[in-house]
């Protein structure tokens, strides 16, 4: 048999064999492992996904536990400080309700002692008067009684008066 | 440094057998010029197809696994008989004969009632299941006893990591697809043709490893013989031109980018297109059959040159015999990866080929 003279021979039964086993392997070897070998690297590419997924979603979570608490921090910072404000604020407008209150009952009491104290004056003016006019109407009844202490005091006057 | 071991321990198996039928030579020829070592005939034995599967050969007898002998003749009709009944082709049977020597030398031929073979006559047609065919079939067996355990397996437990057989060739499947088949045939289109290359690499594969193994049921040459590589070459050449869309007609009719003047009225660089389509799977043919059959070729004349020196002078054959099984040893290593390189090598051109057929139009 010549070295590179092909013999049909050998080439049929290397046609029909590989041939053969092509369509032996194709069908009992190469799709099963072909197949399974996808699908492993499919669950693998969806697994790292999916934990990349997680992964992402955890730290996403975390960020905003973060934040929220961060947030209920400041909410709360916020919140006392409204407080306070408002209780000052408050206390600030108690004391000044009640600095007005006392001073207008101050107002009033100041009034009513002004008036008071009118009402006093005129009525101790009027009792002078009276008094001062009973007084004198019983002085001058009385000295009107005695003619000649009159007369002597009318001339007292008198003298007394410049002699011009 | 295991596998170093493996192999010096491969290679003097190798060198048995063929001292112990050397030793035969001489005894079965009386003229002295026959006696001599005939390194061209030793080498040439030893690459080419055979009938007969030589074992070894004990005291002077020739162990043998007879392969059956499928002829159809005119005139005597259909036989089927074991190799065996020509006794290495020293009787010849139902009128058929093996031709020991002449131009015919090796073929089987028919002889006329008195024994007389007619050079001129035509040959039967032959469809013997001959050594190559032999051990393909052995390869075939393996590989599917191999590849079908493999898939069970990936069936059974889809999931669970891979173990033993499993796990020894996944690598390999994983980089014949994403090496050679993605790239070269393109992410949409390469699963069609995934069982064909990976088939494609792993029987040349294993054929060229079997191939390295010197004793039964390897040393067969199957893979440096043109016929099988001819034939993987014509898988490939149909897979190329069955699955040939229109841009890739259209290339060959006309090629793009070529000036007018080559194409008419001479077509020139259609006629050159036509003419690749079968040189791209006759060039495969021919890489894989040169390199193995070298390789071969090379181990053979190395293990020859310790006869060809103990022809001249017995001790001159001792003190050439260490050197010899070095480089042996060392052909056998390089062989080793030529295996593996070669069918790498097949089924890249193929996916590559396969790829330049299927491309899409852009």
């Amino acid at each position: 048999m010549g070295l590179v003279t092909p013999d049909y021979g050998l080439l049929f039964w290397a046609l029909l064999s590989f041939g053969i086993l092509l369509f032996i392997l194709k069908k009992f070897a190469w799709k099963p492992i072909l197949q399974a070998l996808k699908n492993r690297e499919e669950s693998i590419a969806r697994s790292m996904r999916m934990a990349e997924e997680a992964r992402l979603e955890l730290a996403k979570l975390q960020q905003e536990n973060r934040r929220m608490a961060e947030k209920a921090r400041q909410e709360r910072e916020r919140e006392i400080a409204e407080t306070k404000v408002l209780r000052e604020k408050l206390l600030a407008e108690a004391k000044e309700q009640a600095r007005i209150e006392t001073q207008k009952m101050l107002d009033k009491a100041r009034e009513q002692i002004l008036l008071e104290r009118e009402a006093a004056r005129k009525e101790l003016y009027e009792s002078v008067a009276s008094l001062t006019i009973e007084l004198s109407e019983k002085i001058l009844r009385n000295q009107l009684k005695d003619r000649e202490r009159q007369q002597e005091y009318l001339e007292r006057l008198l003298d007394e008066m410049p002699k011009n | 440094m295991r596998l170093i071991a493996k192999l010096t321990a491969a290679t003097l198996i190798l060198a048995l057998p063929t001292r112990a039928s050397l030793a035969i030579v001489p005894e079965k020829t009386e003229h002295e010029n026959q006696s001599k070592f005939s390194a061209s005939e030793f080498i040439f034995e030893h690459i080419s197809d055979s009938y007969e599967w030589h074992i070894t050969t004990v005291a002077h007898h020739h162990i043998t696994i007879p392969l059956p002998v499928i002829l159809y003749s005119k005139e005597k009709g259909f036989h089927i008989f074991l190799s065996s009944k020509f006794h290495h082709g020293e009787h010849e049977y139902k009128g058929f004969k093996l031709v020991t020597e002449g131009k015919l030398k090796g073929k089987i031929a028919e002889v006329d009632e008195q024994g007389h073979l007619d050079e001129s006559k035509p040959l039967p047609y032959n469809f013997s299941l001959t050594k190559n065919a032999f051990s393909i079939v052995l390869t075939c067996l393996l590989l599917s006893i191999i590849f079908i355990t493999v898939g069970n397996r990936y069936k059974a437990h889809p999931d669970s990591p891979p173990k033993g057989l499993q796990n020894i060739f996944e690598p390999f499947i994983i980089f014949i697809r994403n090496e050679i088949a993605i790239p070269s045939i393109g992410e949409k289109k390469y699963a069609r043709f995934m069982p064909f290359l990976l088939t494609l690499f792993f029987f040349i594969w294993f054929s060229n490893l079997l191939g390295l193994i010197p004793i039964f049921p390897g040393g067969a040459n199957v893979t440096g013989n043109i016929s099988v590589t001819m034939a993987l070459a014509l898988f490939t050449f149909f897979t190329v031109n069955r699955n040939g869309n229109k841009t890739y007609w259209k290339h060959i009719v006309s090629p793009p980018g070529i000036p007018g003047f080559l194409k008419l009225p001479i077509p020139i660089m259609p006629m050159v297109e036509f003419i690749s389509i079968f040189i791209k799977p006759f060039v495969l043919m021919v890489r894989l059959f040169a390199n193995i059959l070298a390789g071969h070729m090379v181990a053979i004349v190395f293990l020859s040159l310790i006869f060809i020196f103990a022809a001249m002078n017995q001790w001159l054959g001792f003190a050439v015999a260490p050197v010899s099984l070095l480089f042996l040893v060392f052909m056998s290593l390089l062989e080793l990866l030529v295996a593996l390189i070669q069918a790498y090598v097949f089924t890249l051109l193929s996916a590559l080929y396969i790829g330049m057929a299927t491309e899409e139009h852009h």
